[in-house]
């Protein structure tokens, strides 16, 4: 399935956001999901499923004024 | 102390933490000018760089309390979702809500502002919103909920100091007991004393330090601004006169009568 992640296109094998992020190298880091515009808590990454074309943003803390 | 809606804090002086030459001058900075809040802001990360993780230890070893910010936002719902983002990332109710509505001087969309500020206020979150230093967008943001407003100083990143000092004079008569912080524009040190001066209640700097030749230096001058400036608000300076008056006193002088 292909999924835009932070507005490039991916390729993955879990439908899981969790499972996905481990995919993509996120497991440990500190980071805060959206799908689709849609804030996903943490707690839900489990549980939500993705679907072809979703657009994923993984943020993460950065210098900012 | 300054009371930032459940929380208090000594320094005056909040740092941004963007544009520095690099994290270890950035650390310097916040360390030689003693601040305790400053802010930080989300961006997409690389599973392969991890920047973001990397500059989260930094601000963690720092101990000092963050500001996350919503800079970059344009709408409404951006900035409502980055506000839920920082949340869970940054572990705090505080947000510097900033909805941007005109990218030449990023000058805020105050229409936009208003409504992300009633619907983060609802839900708990703490709003600082940068704002302009409009009365009546001012009294809005307050009674959506807001308890700490951030007027700006002068576009962001232009130096240019107080911009419209009637405005915010008229700002900080019209909401006595609201912490007012100065938020942008800030080029030098006397900027800040004089907003401190003037009877605002603490400045955050960005730029101005971080593009300094020497930031650590700056930010360590800024610190004193502040000092100087909240010290001269305490002790109640004079009102300005058009006409002299003789400060070495008339009584006795010599050659007259």
């Amino acid at each position: 399935m292909k999924i835009l992640v932070n507005g490039v296109s991916r390729e993955t094998q879990h439908a899981e956001l969790a499972r996905a992020l481990e995919e993509f190298g996120y497991g440990a880091s500190v980071v805060s999901t959206a799908v689709n515009g849609e804030f996903v808590p943490a707690a839900q990454r489990a549980r939500l499923r993705l679907a072809e074309g979703d657009r994923l943003e993984v943020l993460a803390p950065m210098q900012g004024g | 102390m300054l009371q930032l809606y459940q929380s208090a804090v000594r320094s005056r002086l909040m740092l941004g933490t963007a544009r520095y030459p690099s994290p270890a001058v950035l650390a310097d900075a916040v360390r030689a000018a003693r601040v305790e809040v400053v802010t930080v802001s989300l961006r997409r990360e690389s599973a392969g760089e991890r920047a973001g993780q990397a500059f989260w230890s930094l601000i963690r070893e720092l101990g000092v309390r963050v500001l996350p910010n919503t800079a970059g936002c344009h709408s409404v719902k951006e900035a409502v979702t980055t506000a839920h983002m920082a949340r869970e990332v940054f572990n705090t109710p505080w947000v510097k809500l900033e909805v941007i509505g005109e990218d030449d001087t990023l000058q805020p969309d105050v229409f936009g502002l208003l409504e992300a500020a009633r619907v983060l206020c609802a839900e708990g979150f703490e709003v600082f919103p940068y704002t302009t230093e409009d009365l009546v967008v001012a009294e809005r943001l307050l009674g959506a909920g807001c308890r700490v407003l951030m007027p700006w100083g002068a576009p962001i990143g232009s130096g240019r100091g107080l911009n419209n000092l009637f405005g915010l004079n008229a700002l900080r008569a019209h909401f006595p007991e609201v912490p007012l912080i100065i938020d942008a524009g800030l080029g030098v040190p006397s900027h800040a004393a004089r907003a401190l001066e003037l009877g605002f209640d603490a400045v955050l700097v960005n730029t101005a330090v971080a593009q300094a030749r020497d930031p650590v230096q700056m930010a360590g001058a800024f610190a004193h601004a502040v000092e100087a400036g909240y010290t001269a608000r305490q002790a109640g300076p004079i009102e300005p006169r058009d006409l002299a008056v003789p400060s070495t006193p008339l009584i006795g002088t010599a050659f007259r009568g």
